[in-house]
């Protein structure tokens, strides 16, 4: 049985119409509070597995279980961050940020504001809180994403290639940064990405998905430790999961 | 497979002489500068002005083509005896009813088919179709239904606009990005309130723009009903001044529909960009 707080898939499958099987039989146990890299090449499904875990789309076989319970739809409970451009245009920073606090209805608003202040601090958004979507970096706004969803306190949060689009030395910054969000709020993270380097310094554990159909080929844990820096990237155990990684990557991506 | 080894021994590529440096004014999208800029502007309204002037003068047949300076004298003559300010109210008025109730019926309607699928398959085929019914042939059953007073008027101007304006906010909700959307109900919001709270604030700009474009029609089907039937109104100024041949105050006519127009579209415009300042 699950414990609580832990994600589980249950032999989740993802069939779409037309026949094309984008996930098959994937069986996974995410415990709570830990930290999973999800990576894989396209067509490996990756984004498909979190969108299910969301709760945006159903799969076609197979349960996700969220404290045991069934998922059955998108709920403030799992928060999504996409590679970009999900924030809210027309809303400030800290409009973005109090958008799923406003639709509680016995939030006063002193919490909702005590609140978002603390995300925004979290996330280094404070003197930027007046601010609209146009004016910021890319950087900026995914931190804007990610300050938002943690503000409804979700037991999961769903990273999807969330620094894609990012310049390297933010991308950097901002994996540093989530890796503090994790230790300071003990949330349970899921992130995928192509990126191997960035599965294995976020991750405690990375799975690997093969292509067509994307299925589980390896789950390895990081033996890494908690504490982590840039400088982890160059630690020989660093560079030798990284190459193990990337070959099995390479390895089970479908000659494209 | 294999691949080639070595690159054949082709003759050079033909070669162009390197392209010249063009000013700024006649260089794709360029910046030109503010002075440059000003004098092009001033230019768009007087060149046909002064073309105006000298055609007119040149004619020296005011029943024909009379002088800007004659057109105006009209004008305030017009205006002096109260029949300008009676036309005009009678063609604004008709343009509220008219297209106001068409924005009230197009812009929920536009909203639902651009946000649900099965509002989109039950609605766009049939307004797709409709839209392609010239509205100013609809005049004569107008009137043969409801009359000659002020509802054929107000009902041609609703045509003219409903279908367009229906359209055209439909595609501008479908702009909504479904990511926007999808991480909506990741922060808890029920469908309903993504309709609220995410649908309608990201598409308001777009509507407005739409609404600016289908204004000018309005305006522009208020004189046609006015010049088929009516006995008041700009497009009945126009009709009575020709069946006198006072070409003066046809062309004062004209004047006064163009700068109406024009204050219609600028007063949207600076809403459109009060309202979307965060485009």
């Amino acid at each position: 049985m699950s414990g609580r707080g832990a994600l589980e898939l249950v032999d989740v499958g993802k069939r779409y119409e037309g026949g094309v099987t984008a996930l098959d039989r994937i069986s996974l146990r995410v415990e709570r509070g830990s930290f999973v890299s999800i990576v894989g090449a396209s067509g490996s499904g990756k984004s498909t597995l979190l969108s299910l875990i969301a709760g945006l789309s159903a799969p076609t076989s197979g349960t996700v279980l969220l404290d045991g319970h069934p998922v059955t739809g998108a709920g403030p409970d799992r928060g999504l961050i996409f590679q970009q451009g999900a924030v809210y245009p027309f809303r400030t920073v800290e409009r973005n940020v109090a958008f799923g606090l406003e639709l509680l209805p016995r939030l006063s608003r002193a919490e909702r504001r005590t609140r978002v202040d603390w995300y925004l601090a979290e996330t280094g958004l404070t003197t930027l809180r007046k601010a609209l979507p146009r004016q910021l970096s890319g950087g900026q706004r995914q931190r804007v994403a990610i300050a938002r969803a943690l503000a409804c306190e979700p037991e999961v949060l769903l990273l999807d290639e969330p620094f894609g689009a990012l310049d390297v030395q933010t991308k950097e910054d901002m994996q540093v940064l989530i890796r503090q969000i994790w230790a300071d709020t003990h949330i349970t993270a899921v992130i995928v990405t192509h990126d191997v380097e960035e599965a294995v310094f976020l991750g405690q554990r990375v799975v690997v998905l093969g292509s067509h159909p994307g299925r589980i080929v390896a789950d390895l844990p990081v033996p890494l430790g908690d504490d982590r820096d840039l400088s982890t990237k160059r630690l020989p155990e660093f560079l030798a999961l990284r190459a193990q990684v990337e070959d099995l990557v390479r390895a089970f991506h479908a000659a494209a | 497979m294999t691949r080639p080894t070595v690159r054949p021994g082709w003759s050079a590529l033909p070669q162009r002489r390197p392209p010249r440096r063009r000013p700024a004014i006649a260089a794709l999208r360029v910046p030109i500068s503010r002075r440059a800029g000003a004098v092009l502007a001033v230019a768009s309204i007087a060149v046909p002005l002064v073309a105006w002037w000298i055609a007119a003068v040149a004619i020296s047949d005011p029943q024909t083509l009379p002088t800007p300076v004659a057109a105006i004298r009209a004008g305030v003559e017009l205006a002096r005896s109260g029949a300008l300010l009676t036309d005009t109210w009678a063609s604004v008025r008709r343009v509220l009813l008219g297209f106001g109730l068409a924005i009230a019926l197009s812009v929920p309607l536009g909203l639902l088919m651009g946000s649900f699928r099965a509002g989109w398959s039950l609605f766009e085929p049939v307004i797709g179709l409709l839209r392609y019914l010239p509205a100013a042939s609809f005049m004569p059953l107008l009137i043969a239904w409801l009359g000659l007073e002020e509802a054929p008027k107000v009902m041609l101007i609703f045509l003219a606009t409903f279908f367009f304006n229906t359209l055209m906010t439909a595609d501008v909700v479908r702009g909504v990005p479904m990511n926007l959307i999808d991480v909506s109900y990741t922060l808890g919001a029920r469908t309903g309130e993504v309709v609220r709270k995410v649908i309608i604030p990201h598409s308001l700009p777009g509507m407005i723009d739409a609404i600016r474009v289908n204004a000018a029609a309005a305006w522009g089907f208020v004189v046609v009903a006015e010049l088929i039937a009516s006995d008041s109104g700009l497009g009945y100024r126009i009709n009575r001044a020709a069946r006198f041949r006072h070409t003066d105050d046809m062309f004062a006519a004209l004047i006064v529909i163009g700068l109406i127009g024009f204050a219609i579209d600028i007063m949207l415009r600076v809403t459109r960009d009060r309202v979307g300042r965060w485009v």
